[in-house]
């Protein structure tokens, strides 16, 4: 989960070439027909594969009892694992919240030098996966690690997910809101606090949620930097006592808490909208001066781009220049990249395909029931990797030893967990595509067959392989889930880079660190594309 | 191309009728005009003609052809319709060549036949063949759906408030060239439409809906002239309606005592008399009545005139050119040319619900 896109800021009304459907239409065009039998059972699947880690949780601590659950739960251990786990999110949180509003306002609304360029800088870190990032730091300062080092590290990785959605928000505010509180007799500041601030609300809350949920979901860089949480604690479990009954307890609690912060942010999100009103697009705001705060301005930038990138970075560039060729093998990189091209191929491929249905129905056939079905496909973005590895590893050797070890298994937990970003990218893909367009293809004598592939395929392409591309990142990179499902001898960039850097190989591991990075970088560039498309969430 | 025949078409969507009993027959190479109030249900009963929706009960007919009766139900990609939606919806990955030809075969398409005579057709250049819907203008974007619509020689050709996106100089030029395209390939067409003077304008029958039912179905000087009902009268045009009594033809009403065209019978009425019909003299002679100006507005070639009648009488409006204006506050005399139309008194909720 390093590059993760939040579903729920998504339904983007992209710019859609003069094709708006009246209202009228659209409802009375999904009246008259029902859900398609076929599309309705291909999306109930889908929605179910993707709700069964959380089904399994949710039965298995039901199926051990409370007694035994309890015994389970309530260890000092347990305690400490939760403590460890709330500071680090909290604190994590909070600094994401300040470095990446106060750089938003920057960038956005300041007339701060070279903004084009912050902007990038500012988004790259999202390119560096968190393990690589403390794993450059680590490598460089030993001493970064405990509490602080946990603290700084994963911080400098995660701010980017406040900082899109704030900059995104500020760029699409419109400006007539402020001036209208400035006509009302409101200072700047005040301006700021009663217009902008509420405004900004969604954008951070979605932000920080994005953090948390990917703050709990850390394996690699807080397994590295030696901070014990419940993901390390699972899966330390699982290598000791193999998918013991106290792992997937623990992945419980761990699932509980993701709820907990799911329904924490739906409370405080509250009900109100806050869209633009009207058509057209918002003039660029009036930029705040900086004056003589401009140097300060620019020092602090500096810092957080510094630690978040050139360190990392750096630190990559010297293991690289260093390392000693003879633990490198070519043989062995060129095998694991095209382990992990190929599997990254494959997940993409199977995900946008699973997400078809799922994005048909919810945008085509509008309900309760296909709001349903979309919904429950986005558990995956908020279950940690490990707990949906443990639920498929524990399930596989129940039910279907034959695939346990195997391929079919591992790309079933890549689609599961990259869901999200396929059916996002499909929604609004599809809603470039609207049926309005169908009717007049059918008017003009095209069969439906040759109306999708005529119409709404060519319409729909772009959509689905920026969605295909954002899975095939993320499964590059992901970590934690290839760790326990790979297939014996099957090694990824992300697996071998991780078994060079825990036994402290760390010119060996290098290599595969560069790679990863290099191939985030075009993800990371989609990512604010789509964030700033998306500015009426 | 064929005629149109509406018979008996129902349609509700849930418990909400949105069409009741419509009855509708096209000519067969003619324009007409369907006109209401948004909500009014025009829109449905289209999308029933091009069978997007079924409706359900009644029949319509291209022609000799059954395309809907009793259930069974021609699809729209078989049923031979030229559908110009609002804004065109032209696709947007194609150019204006493909757009055109996208209803032709296969071979018809790499040929690229028709595209120079349809553009012709729609008053285009021929050069914009070659460009993509966002290059186009709005008025431009919707000729090329008219083409698309008419390349594969529909047997009817719909259009759904086509020219309600245009900015107002833009309208009336698409419109006519509009018009004369499909006047020139003799279409049969419908189109919807909410904007009296377009359908007035354009049609060679306007068919009147409110709340789902059809009111009246007249050529256009008809409807303006001889509305069904206030009602009519007020949404088709501006109308100044009056209490009256009337006698041996003649309608004594706040006006003065006006001619009024085919009366029939005596006693209390309602009369109709338009704007334009209601002339401001600078006072003095005997004819006419007198009214205070309360306020004009004023669009260059022609002004509207509110006019409170003296002594404590109804407020109306007059239509005059734009020429020498009376001030607000003075006092004008008012006459009446031509003849007024009277209904029978009536209740005022008639008219409310058209409004």
């Amino acid at each position: 989960m390093e590059l993760g896109t939040d579903p729920r800021r998504a339904p983007v009304t992209a710019g859609d070439g003069g094709l708006g459907v009246p209202q009228e239409q659209q409802r009375s065009a999904g009246k008259r027909q029902s859900y398609p039998p076929l599309l309705l059972v291909a999306a109930v699947l889908v929605a179910l594969v993707a709700l069964v880690p959380l089904g399994f949780v949710v039965g298995y601590t039901f199926s051990t009892g409370w007694d035994e659950a309890q015994r389970l739960i309530f260890r000092p251990r347990t305690g400490e694992l939760l403590w460890n786990t709330t500071r680090l999110t909290a604190g994590c949180v909070l600094l994401c919240a300040v470095i990446g509003t106060g750089a938003a306002w920057l960038v956005e609304r300041s007339t701060l030098p070279g903004r084009r360029l912050w902007n990038v800088l500012l988004v790259a870190p999202l390119a560096i996966p968190a393990f690589v990032n403390s794993y450059g730091w680590v490598s460089l300062v030993p001493a970064a690690t405990g509490y602080g080092g946990a603290l700084l590290i994963v911080t400098l990785s995660y701010f980017p997910f406040v900082y899109l959605p704030v900059t995104a928000t500020l760029r699409g505010l419109d400006p007539a809101l402020e001036e209208t509180a400035h006509a009302l007799g409101h200072t700047p500041w005040r301006t700021f606090r009663r217009v902008v601030l509420p405004q900004l609300r969604p954008a951070l809350l979605g932000g920080c949620l994005l953090v948390a949920l990917h703050l709990l979901a850390e394996f690699g860089a807080l397994q590295m930097l030696r901070f014990p949480t419940f993901t390390t604690a699972i899966y330390d479990q699982y290598q000791s006592s193999f998918n013991g009954p106290a792992a997937n307890m623990l992945a419980g609690v761990l699932v509980l808490c993701c709820l907990v912060l799911l329904l924490a942010e739906l409370k405080l999100r509250g009900r109100a909208r806050y869209s633009r009103v009207g058509a057209g697009t918002a003039r660029p705001a009036t930029r705040a001066r900086l004056g003589r705060l401009t140097p300060l301005a620019l020092l602090a930038l500096a810092v957080v781009t510094a630690l978040a990138l050139a360190v990392p970075l750096g630190s990559l560039a010297y293991w690289l220049a260093t390392g000693d060729s003879a633990e490198f093998s070519l043989d062995s990189l060129v095998s694991t990249t095209a382990t992990s091209l190929g599997l990254g191929a494959l997940a993409s491929v199977c995900t946008v395909v699973l997400a078809i249905p799922v994005a048909w129905l919810c945008v085509r056939h509008r309900g309760l029931l296909s709001i349903a079905l979309e919904r429950s496909t986005y558990f995956g973005n908020a279950l940690p990797g490990i707990v949906v590895a443990l639920a498929l590893v524990t399930i596989a050797i129940r039910i279907a030893p034959a695939v346990y070890q195997t391929t079919v298994l591992l790309v079933v937990a890549y689609a599961i967990l990259f869901m999200p970003r396929a059916v996002v990218n499909v929604r609004s893909a599809l809603a470039q595509a609207p049926p309005l367009l169908d009717d007049v293809a059918h008017s003009l004598g095209v069969t439906r067959m040759s109306t999708f592939r005529r119409v709404t395929l060519p319409l729909i392409a772009p959509g689905l392989g920026a969605g295909a591309a954002l899975v095939f990142i993320a499964v590059v990179t992901e970590l934690t889930a290839t760790l326990l499902l790979a297939p014996i001898g099957t090694q990824t960039l992300a697996t071998q880079f991780w078994s060079y850097s825990d036994s402290v190989a760390y010119g060996a591991a290098a290599p595969y660190a560069a790679l990863m990075v290099l191939l985030s970088a075009p993800a990371t560039y989609l990512l604010t594309r789509e964030a700033r498309r998306g500015t009426r969430g | 191309m064929t005629a149109l025949t509406i018979r008996g078409v129902t349609k509700s969507f849930g418990a909400t009728p949105v069409l009741e009993g419509i009855d509708l027959l096209v000519p067969a190479e003619s324009f007409t005009a369907v006109l209401g109030p948004s909500g009014c249900g025009k829109t449905t009963l289209l999308r029933l003609i091009a069978g997007f929706a079924d409706p359900d009960s009644g029949t319509i007919a291209f022609g000799d052809e059954l395309v809907f009766s009793d259930r069974r139900s021609t699809p729209p990609q078989r049923r031979r319709v030229g559908y110009v939606p609002q804004e065109g919806a032209l696709f947007p990955h194609l150019t204006v060549a493909d757009n055109i030809t996208f209803g032709l075969t296969r071979r018809a398409r790499r040929a690229g036949q028709r595209v120079a005579e349809l553009l012709d057709l729609v008053g285009l250049d021929k050069r914009v063949s070659g460009r993509y819907p966002h290059e186009l203008s709005g008025g431009q974007q919707q000729r090329v759906a008219l083409a698309r619509a008419l390349a594969p020689e529909p047997a009817v050709v719909l259009l759904d408030e086509p020219f309600s996106s245009l900015d107002a100089g833009l309208r009336e030029g698409t419109g006519r060239a509009v018009a004369e395209a499909l006047r020139a390939t003799s279409a049969t067409a419908v189109l919807v439409t909410h904007d009296q003077a377009e359908a007035l304008s354009l049609a060679d029958q306007v068919a009147v809906m409110r709340e789902g039912h059809l009111v009246q179905l007249d050529a256009p000087e008809i409807v303006y002239g001889t509305p069904q009902d206030q009602g009519v009268a007020s949404f088709v045009g501006e109308a100044v309606l009056l209490p009256a009594q009337l006698r041996d033809g003649l309608a004594e009403c706040a006006l003065g005592t006006l001619a009024v065209r085919s009366p029939s019978g005596d006693g209390p009425a309602e009369v109709l008399i338009r704007p334009e019909q209601i002339q401001l003299h600078d006072g003095g002679g005997t004819a006419g009545v007198d009214a205070r100006v309360s306020d004009v507005s004023y669009f260059g070639h022609d002004a509207s005139v509110r006019l409170d009648l003296l002594p404590a009488g109804p407020r109306v409006t007059a239509r005059v050119s734009g020429g020498a204006l009376p001030a607000p506050g003075t006092t004008v005399r008012l006459t009446v040319s031509g003849e007024a139309f009277a209904y029978p008194s009536r209740d005022a909720e008639a008219a409310a619900s058209l409004r």
